[in-house]
């Protein structure tokens, strides 16, 4: 199929950046950052930039890679990342915008590559517990609910790719920021240091130029892992209960 | 106040004085909406009704402290609403000094996109209706004390009826999103109520926006006169 792709190109991230269009030929057994892979091969053939963009996995497993096709987050498959992608949604002759995700918060280094480091910092805010080390400890020996285990898996699923920033109408990191909170905040070893970290990362969160949650959704819908809103809910109850016992 | 502050001082804690500040004006407009059905019991009743409201807590209070009191208490919510409103627009807006060229929408809910000039028309309806219904001054047969009159002469133009008609429907949108939102907002969550928080929302905004606009459309058709 041939398709001609719209690609936002910026040199770095002082330049202004534009849209250049390219042709491109593509099979439907390809994936869709193989077909920019064959883009780019012609580019450096013809001696031009290739096409920046993040990938590392390409399994839906890492959360490197990540793009806005046509207005949404990985494009339009649900429950997946743009490397898991294929050709077989498009048809010949279809034209595709590609942009990188926009947001204050995630500055453009190059072309589609943003700078997600912002979310490295929320993490490094209160997204751990403090164990001793040594030798692993016995699996059982803290006893864990099921359902509890449960929520704790989802909200751990986040691969951290910031999909939901880039859907959010708000560019808020609010999806982000709860589940690196829940994840925690649900197991027995997350409790010492629970109100801390829902505080710390919350200010963390309000450093990084992210907009505010208004309960759009959207993010919900772009997350690959399906994380829902709920942990929102869960943070927001959490960071007045943290409020009320700090004083 | 140190508290108070540090809640206010991230946009999650603004967002909350929003929930909460909103909240009061949902319990208010349903009340409201009680007290205006009245006026299909006549005039005697509604006149009444509009009288008791100035006169609540008598002899303990004296006529109308409760009435004020519970204006300076929705002033002050509306006041805290309409600056959280602001300040976390304003936060948005920075957050993302670069819009997508491109743009499929992802919200859960159209109403969730109209908050903002939806937040604008209700202001400006607030301001409208308190002199239009309140005060008379925007009223062209205003009769201090005859609350019936005033309700019923009132919606005879049809420019008045188109006012509320449209601050209706941004009313019904605002309490949709808002009401839902509000039990995220403030971490109302779980199995259980999940399952209604979205019914309760479309219950309150259908309920609110069709009984309110019943009164119009009740006068115009001559049902009450
Ligand atoms: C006076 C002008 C008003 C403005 C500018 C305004 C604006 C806003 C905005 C921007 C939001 C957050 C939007 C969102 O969550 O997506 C909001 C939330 C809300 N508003 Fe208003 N609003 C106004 C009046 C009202 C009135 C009259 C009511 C009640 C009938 C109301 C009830 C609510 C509720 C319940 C929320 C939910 C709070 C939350 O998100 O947690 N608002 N308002
Ligand atoms: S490259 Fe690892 S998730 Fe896409």
């Amino acid at each position: 199929m041939r398709l001609k792709l719209h690609v936002w190109r910026q040199a770095s991230p002082s330049d202004r950046g534009g849209f250049a269009t390219y042709e491109a030929e593509a099979s439907e057994h390809m994936s869709f950052l193989e077909m920019l892979d064959v883009v780019n091969e012609e580019l450096e053939s013809k001696g031009q930039e290739p096409i920046a963009f993040d990938s590392d996995c390409r399994e839906g497993i890492c959360g490197t890679c990540g793009m806005v096709i046509n207005g949404r987050p990985h494009g339009p498959w649900k429950r997946t990342t743009v490397c898991q992608l294929h050709m077989r949604e498009y048809s010949d002759g279809d034209e595709i915008w590609i942009e990188p995700w926009r947001a204050d918060g995630f500055p453009i280094q190059k072309d589609l590559i943003v700078d997600r480091s912002a979310f490295d910092r929320i993490v490094a805010a209160g997204g751990y517990i403090s164990v001793r080390t040594g030798s692993a400890p016995e699996a059982n020996a803290i006893p864990v609910a099921r359902e509890k285990a449960e929520k704790a898996m989802d909200a751990a699923a986040c691969i951290g790719c910031g999909a939901c920033v880039a859907a959010c109408p708000n560019a808020s990191a609010m999806l982000f920021t709860s589940a690196k909170a829940a994840h925690l905040n649900l197991l027995p070893q997350g409790q010492p240091e629970r109100h801390g970290r829902v505080l710390n990362m919350i200010l963390t969160m309000e450093a990084e130029q992210f907009g505010t949650c208004t309960n759009h959704g959207a993010c919900e819908n772009a997350c690959p892992k399906e994380i829902k809103i709920e942990v929102i809910a869960m943070l927001n109850r959490d960071y007045l209960r943290a409020l009320l016992k700090a004083g | 106040m140190s508290r108070v502050y540090s809640l206010y001082s991230t946009s999650v804690g603004k967002k909350f004085t929003m929930a909460v500040s909103g909240a009061i004006f949902v319990l208010f407009v349903i009340v409201h909406m009680f007290g205006n059905l009245k006026v299909y019991l006549g005039p005697e009743a509604f006149n009444h009704y509009a009288e008791g409201l100035r006169g609540f807590g008598e002899p303990f209070l004296g006529h109308e402290w409760f009435l004020w009191a519970f204006r300076a208490g929705l002033i002050a919510a509306l006041l805290i609403h309409v600056l959280a409103a602001w300040q976390t627009s304003r936060q948005s807006w920075a957050a993302r000094g670069h819009k997508y060229r491109k743009r499929d929408n992802l919200v859960f809910h159209y109403a969730s996109r109209t908050m903002r000039w939806g937040g604008v028309a209700l202001f400006l309806f607030i301001v409208y209706h308190i002199l239009h219904l309140t005060t008379g001054t925007l009223h062209p047969d205003f009769v201090p004390g005859d609350a019936y009159h005033n309700f019923v002469t009132g919606f005879r133009s049809v420019p008045v009826v188109v006012i509320y008609s449209v601050a209706m429907i941004a009313l019904g949108l605002h309490l949709y999103h808002g009401t839902w939102s509000a039990f995220q907002t403030m971490g109302v969550d779980g199995p259980r109520i999940n399952r209604w928080r979205e019914p309760i929302a479309l219950g309150v905004a259908l309920i609110v926006v069709l009984v309110n606009l019943s009164f119009p459309v009740a006068v115009y058709t001559g049902i009450i006169h």
